[in-house]
């Protein structure tokens, strides 16, 4: 394999792990958030109880996401010269103010939102817990606004081969980035609500009901049932927007290879770049066409347009892309049939106890259906913007590092192997705190406290 | 308002060649105490680790966080020495990632994962505080022999990296003696006592490699009348290396009064060999290669970031202290309660 591809892979590989745990921090933030406001109104113990047992999972992805954050910050320049070479006029302010407005903010406040409890008054660390979620949420409209400069590119002009601001409020602005914040934003809500509802659906089988449990049960399906709807809808234009700016990966994410009407939606095929058609089509006719124009017999773009006249691809790698879109969307459904029958089977106020025992069983795996719905989906718009790093800018093969290719494949794989050992003590910890928070012989968390509780 | 201070092209790189500067500064000072208590966790007993950490646990990820500002900095202003300097340095950058990834985990496993599990997370944060102080001693050594790779460089960057190692348990241990008190404190004075031997031999190979390897750097110390004024650098080092040593051979004092001199000395020490550095490499930002004024990035993208920093900055000062003062004097335990 060459330099390109393994930093490819190696960029993929980091930028992957990492989403995981901002995409849980973002929206468990506000969670914490929302617990805490809910204490102070109420004085009920239940919600200083969901809280302290969810600023653990915090902490932990905060860490988790802060060390693979810095990876990236580096192979910018270790793997990826070329992009800040030309692009650096524009993607260094975004990221210089996203360490500056986010960063900084997130980690000192943190330190007392952990710690300070019983150090500083409590407004305080309820303010404390505020500006940590308003920094995660900075930090994600920061770096969306450059992710999405990469896909809808404005507000430049290029001389000498580099580019150079010319309307900073186009640049912030630019036409793809209110519709990705917004989906980013959502996808991390509804990973967390899938989160805090997996897990205590694992803490109500194994009998730890108390009055903690239930509350946060409910605040998840309550979220996720919420979210899942507005989703769909963001998706959509999500969607058209990239038709109009992108048509390209719409033709891949379609599996479309002529420009046509009447374009049917799939639900199966495998598509044959080098056939240039694809194989084993399950089909809904008219459905694509519906969806992207509004219209039956509305045209939609097709692949072999992006084909230059020396035979080169223009557009991305057809199947990748194909398959990502379709987990994506899958996953969203299971969340939407999920969600909605929770909110029914709680009606009348039985709560966690009127759900099906085999639904419960089923919740807990979904914990972790927001990671693959937000991987798939960043597959689906990362994977369709090549061969582009910049739209129309720049080409990733231009922008890689002159690196030794034995170099990049050493490197992967130590940071491949240390990714899948930390994923596996995450996910484990996570349902060993759930387990040791639930054990019907410890001490029970809404009890009365009388020692304090070690920052475990 | 760009030419407030004259020319742009000429301003601007100086002051982002400044604020980089002390980001790494403060970087160094910050996480070379969190590295450094990491660095001494062997010498500890189990008790002794969960104070330790306690003494950094609310500090640790901002303190990093400077290595971002740093490194951002760099990668927005000096783009073109960003990857000059970081390709070159791409097995020791990629060393240090897996130490501060570890080290970083290792924070919050080390107390969630089941209890037999927590000896292996010590280890891994000692581990990882370690290799990240080792590689950025290597990247440092590297950088001051101008990036090149020979057998001589090779070897002096491993001195280096062994150094700053040392250095960093130093200022570690300065921390500890300002944050814990007892048996630890005294063991922290006498882990200090060691460090301060390979603080000096470090500086002084510095020093007198840095410009037996430049004539460039050689002209800028030893001209006349530079060297006269140049002069108060070296003095003040080791006048505070001699005050160092006695204070470390008076402490701990029974009321615990100069608990914090040793930390303040230790800052002072890691600045003025800053600003040593900084001297000798100005206006290079990539030794002997690439000046300040053609790394830097298109004045107008400098001036708009400069803009946010001037405003940001202060602010940022500002709750940093809030968190040192709330957390002041002797480490306690770390409740979530």
């Amino acid at each position: 394999m060459d330099t390109l591809l393994l930093s490819r892979i190696q960029f993929g590989a980091n930028i992957s792990f990492h989403i995981l745990f901002p995409t849980i921090t973002i929206a468990l933030g506000w969670v914490l958030l929302f617990f805490k406001l809910r204490f102070n109104a109420t004085g009920e113990a239940k919600w200083m109880d969901a809280y302290r047992f969810w600023v653990k999972v915090f902490a932990l992805s905060f860490a988790m996401g802060v060390v693979s954050g810095i990876t990236m910050s580096f192979q910018f320049g270790t793997n990826w010269p070329g992009f800040m070479e030309t692009v650096g006029n524009i993607a260094g302010p975004l990221l210089a103010y996203e360490v500056l407005t986010a960063f900084f903010l997130e980690a000192v406040f943190l330190g007392i939102m952990l710690f300070g409890f019983s150090k500083v008054p409590n407004w305080l660390h309820s303010l404390a817990t505020f500006l940590v979620a308003f920094g995660t949420t900075m930090s994600a409209f920061w770096i969306l606004v450059l992710n999405s400069w990469m896909h809808t590119p404005a507000g430049f002009e290029l001389r000498d081969g580099v580019a150079h601001a010319t309307d900073w409020w186009a640049i912030i602005f630019n036409p793809s980035m209110p519709y990705r914040l917004a989906h980013m934003l959502m996808a991390s809500g509804l990973t967390v609500a899938f989160l805090i509802l997996g897990l205590s659906a694992f803490r109500w089988l194994r009998g730890d009901r108390g009055a903690d449990v239930r509350a946060v049960f409910k605040t998840g399906a309550w979220l996720a049932a919420l979210l899942i709807p507005v989703q769909i809808y963001m998706g959509d234009m999500h969607g058209l927007n990239t038709l109009k700016y992108q048509p390209q990966k719409v033709a891949a994410m379609e599996g479309n290879w002529d420009t046509q009407s009447n374009v049917p939606l799939l639900l199966f095929a495998l598509p044959d770049e080098d056939a240039r058609e694809n194989r084993f089509e399950v089909a809904v006719p008219n459905l694509a066409s519906i969806i992207l124009t509004h219209k039956a017999d509305g045209v939609v773009p097709g692949l072999n347009d992006f084909v230059a006249e020396d035979g080169t691809h223009l557009h991305p790698p057809v199947a990748p892309v194909f398959w990502s879109f379709r987990i994506m969307v899958g996953t969203g459904m299971a969340m939407l049939l999920l969600s909605w029958s929770a909110l029914w089977f709680m009606r009348r106020g039985r709560g966690p106890a009127g759900v099906p025992k085999l639904m419960q069983v089923a919740l807990v795996p979904m914990a972790f259906s927001g990671w693959v719905a937000t991987l798939a989906g960043w597959y689906t718009t990362e994977i369709g913007r090549q061969p582009w790093l910049v739209q129309g800018v720049l080409t990733t093969k231009q922008a890689v590092a002159d690196v030794p290719a034995p170099m990049v494949a050493s490197t992967l794989a130590v940071y491949l192997s240390l990714y899948a050992l930390l994923l596996i003590a995450y996910i484990s910890v996570l349902f060993y705190l759930a387990r040791k928070t639930g054990s019907p012989d410890g001490p029970t968390p809404s009890a009365p406290q009388t020692q304090p509780v070690p920052a475990e | 308002m760009m030419t407030l201070f004259g020319d742009p092209a000429q301003w601007l790189p100086v002051a982002f060649a400044t604020l980089m500067g002390v980001s790494i500064l403060i970087y160094v000072i910050l996480d070379g105490f969190d590295l450094g208590v990491g660095i001494l966790f062997p010498f500890a007993d189990e008790a002794e680790k969960d104070r330790m950490v306690a003494s950094i646990g609310p500090f640790w990820d901002a303190n990093e966080t400077w290595l971002v500002l740093a490194i951002g900095l760099l990668l927005v202003a000096f783009p073109a020495a960003h990857g000059a300097i970081l390709t070159a340095l791409y097995l020791p950058v990629a060393i240090m990632l897996v130490g501060l990834i570890l080290r970083g985990v290792a924070f919050e496993f080390r107390v969630k994962a089941p209890g037999h599990h927590k000896v292996y997370w010590n280890t891994a944060f000692y581990v990882g505080s370690l290799i990240t102080a080792l590689s950025q001693g290597f990247m440092l050594g590297k950088y001051i022999m101008g990036l090149e790779s020979t057998m001589g460089i090779w070897i002096f960057a491993v001195m280096t990296s062994v150094f700053l190692a040392v250095g960093y348990s130093f200022i570690g241990a300065c921390w500890l003696i300002l944050k814990t008190d007892g048996a630890l404190q005294r063991k922290a004075v006498a882990w200090a006592r060691g460090g301060i031997w390979g603080l000096i031999i470090g500086l002084a190979l510095i020093s007198i490699a840095t410009p037996l390897v430049s004539e460039r750097i050689f002209a800028k110390w030893f001209t006349f009348p530079e060297v006269l004024l140049l002069l108060p650098l070296p003095l003040m080092s080791a006048l505070l290396v001699g005050l160092l040593w006695f204070a470390l051979r008076q402490l701990p004092t029974r009321n615990d009064s100069w608990a914090w001199f040793p930390f303040a000395a230790a800052i002072a020490l890691f600045t003025l060999a800053f600003f040593g550095m900084a001297y000798s490499f100005y206006p290079y930002v990539v030794p002997e290669q690439l000046t300040i004024y053609e790394a830097a990035s298109a004045p107008e993208s400098l001036f708009i970031i400069l803009v946010g920093t001037v405003f940001v900055l202060p602010v940022i000062a500002g709750y940093s202290v809030l968190s040192y003062t709330i957390f002041r004097g002797k480490a306690t335990e770390l409740r979530y309660d």
